[in-house]
């Protein structure tokens, strides 16, 4: 099993932290607050991030000073929300590594950013009998759009299983990867295991016969350093709000003269250059899969998010996850009561752990936990094929970022203790 | 810190006695006739249950449930298979209404045999829970409902969607 991945190890931290990350948890202001009496632990951050001080600010100096239309007006206000629309743009294309800006289209979310170009690509691009190749540990963001648009062309969706340590089995590559396949679509990270898939070595396999890689960062992007340059997807599809932004901004990213070969997505304003009575001609990528009035405030205030971790330094947010991810798999380990999900080795998993209690159902679990003030997930984490794979319908989940630290682990530990004895008891 | 309120509520909701129906579900069988069956899946969190149901002159005469879920939701069925045999088909509707009501605050009517679903009156306070609760109680009022239009055993599923 390769672990080929663009991620730093563990000795690899070149560029020292710009600032201490210990301080970063007061910034947060949501992190003051109580739950049931407890301070809270906030250990959900694969669903959405919290969002720090300077986004919140961002979105309400916008609406106090820079509110108006983008791409329209001829007055100062219109240019000025224009220039922090676009200049967020271009701080997400320089954040990733985008050889340009308009290599940006900005969505609602990760799931829009892939239904975009199961439309716009694959609609054009797939004929009956063509393959699209999915994964065992995929989101249902990354299932349902292919399994959509196989049913309006005949395509044949595959998909490649996992091991039982949670990585892929890629001795099945040659296997299900034939050669009516035209397009892979993977996640970086598992939302559920953590995993961090070997993208560039799987680049490589899918270009080799001229298929296309779309990659879901939604668990990548916001976790580590991540460069489309040198990554080798074609596509990459994110959401801000799981990386410090606001809700309701999702990123695809893709090559150039892909989204400049791709139709329209959703037809409307800002998105053409003439309209007839009969017709119309498309403006140019990005603005061409923009239709409408965007999430000009959000957009802005995911600019801030970017501004905000990039104080800190990705390798910096990558180090820190690594060593609490460590810190979380000891103390769990150490709990007999837990069966643990996903890879051991915390260099190709990023920080999110799901595990399963031998006698407490997630729910359960979940609802207990969060009366000690511990927010976790429990569920089917919108991976239903995966819950199958590992024998469950439903895992409980502990996910992490920059604002975590080892309290939050040693709370949760300590809760799944207690919860343990509650409902053990005779 | 009101970490008393906290536990005195998580004391509510998994009493004793919804504690061990979980540990002892009853109803776990299987029936010798068939009459109705219909499994029911809640899809946010993946709970499922199979449910049939043993008839003789429109009355329940034996329910076999098997529920694979939280504390609440294996407890709840378990209650079901408990207090159904021996019910008309209007007395089961009638109690399945009236935990729905009791699941959003309303006391069940007076002089209605509930059972051990009084045990389960604290996951009004947890409103998340209540699905979890109503899955085995929604399976039967589906079931119960489609055998009476259509005559015979409806073969469709039930979810708390």
């Amino acid at each position: 099993m390769s672990t080929t991945t663009t991620v730093p190890v563990r000795t690899a931290t070149p560029i020292p932290p710009k600032r201490e990350i210990a301080s970063t948890r007061e910034d947060f202001p949501i992190l003051k607050r109580m739950i049931h009496g407890s301070p809270i632990v906030y250990l959900d951050s694969a669903a959405t991030t919290q969002k720090p001080e300077a986004v919140i600010n961002a979105l309400v100096d916008y609406y106090h000073q820079t509110n108006a239309n983008v791409h329209r007006g001829l007055y100062a206000l219109a240019a000025q929300a224009t220039d922090k629309y676009e200049g967020a743009r271009a701080k997400v294309a320089k954040f990733i590594g985008a050889a340009e800006t308009e290599e940006i289209v900005f969505t609602r979310n990760t799931t829009e950013s892939i239904n975009l170009v199961a439309q716009s690509w694959g609609s054009r691009n797939l004929k009956s009998g063509d393959e699209i190749l999915v994964s065992e540990m995929e989101h249902h963001s990354n299932l349902v759009p292919w399994f959509l648009l196989a049913k309006r062309t005949g395509a044949v969706v595959r998909h490649i299983p996992i091991l039982d340590d949670g990585t892929l089995d890629l001795s099945k590559w040659n296997e299900r990867f034939t050669n009516r396949a035209r397009l892979v679509a993977l996640t970086h990270v598992s939302n559920v295991l953590g995993t961090i898939n070997p993208i560039a070595e799987i680049a490589e396999r899918v270009h080799k016969h001229g298929a296309l890689l779309l990659v879901d960062g939604a668990q990548g992007v916001p976790h580590m350093p991540v460069n489309v340059a040198t990554l080798g997807a074609d596509f990459v599809a994110f959401s801000a709000h799981k990386m410090l932004g606001p809700t309701g901004v999702g990123v695809l990213w893709g090559r150039r003269e892909l989204l400049e070969s791709m139709d329209p997505f959703l037809g409307g304003g800002d998105m053409i250059r003439t309209v007839s009575m009969t017709d119309a001609t498309w403006n140019d990528s990005p603005w061409k899969f923009e239709a409408g009035t965007p999430n000009i405030a959000d957009v802005i205030g995911f600019g801030a998010a970017i501004d905000y971790l990039e104080s800190i330094g990705m390798n910096e947010v990558r180090r820190h996850e690594i060593e609490l991810t460590e810190y979380a798999l000891e103390k769990m380990h150490a709990v007999d009561e837990l069966e643990i999900h996903g890879p051991a080795d915390s260099l190709v998993r990023a920080g999110v752990i799901s595990f399963n209690h031998s006698d407490i159902h997630p729910h359960d679990l979940s609802t207990y936990l969060d009366r000690k003030g511990v927010a976790i997930r429990a569920g089917h984490h919108c991976a239903q094929p995966l819950m199958e794979r590992l024998g469950q319908n439903a895992t409980a989940r502990a996910s992490f970022y920059i604002y975590n630290n080892r309290e939050d682990i040693d709370t949760l530990i300590d809760a799944l203790q207690s919860a343990g004895r509650f409902f053990g008891r005779r | 810190m009101d970490d008393g309120r906290n536990d005195i509520e998580l004391d509510a909701l998994y009493r004793d006695t919804v504690l061990d129906h979980f540990r002892s579900p009853r109803g776990h069988k299987t029936l010798d006739r068939i009459d109705l069956t219909r499994d029911g899946y809640n899809p946010v969190c993946g709970d499922r249950i199979t449910m049939s149901v043993k008839l003789s002159d429109n009355a329940v005469e034996d329910v076999a449930v098997n529920c694979k879920g939280c504390v609440i939701s294996v407890a709840s069925a378990s209650m079901l298979a408990e207090l159904l045999p021996g019910k008309s088909r209007e007395e089961a509707l009638r109690l399945a209404d009236a935990f729905k009501r009791m699941m959003h605050g309303h006391p069940p009517p007076p002089g209605l045999d509930i059972g051990d679903l009084d045990a389960l009156d604290g996951v009004k306070n947890f409103p998340v829970r209540v699905k979890c609760a109503l899955l085995a109680w929604m399976t039967l009022i589906d079931a119960l409902e489609e055998a009476e239009k259509k005559g015979d055993a409806p073969d469709r599923s039930t979810t708390t969607e």
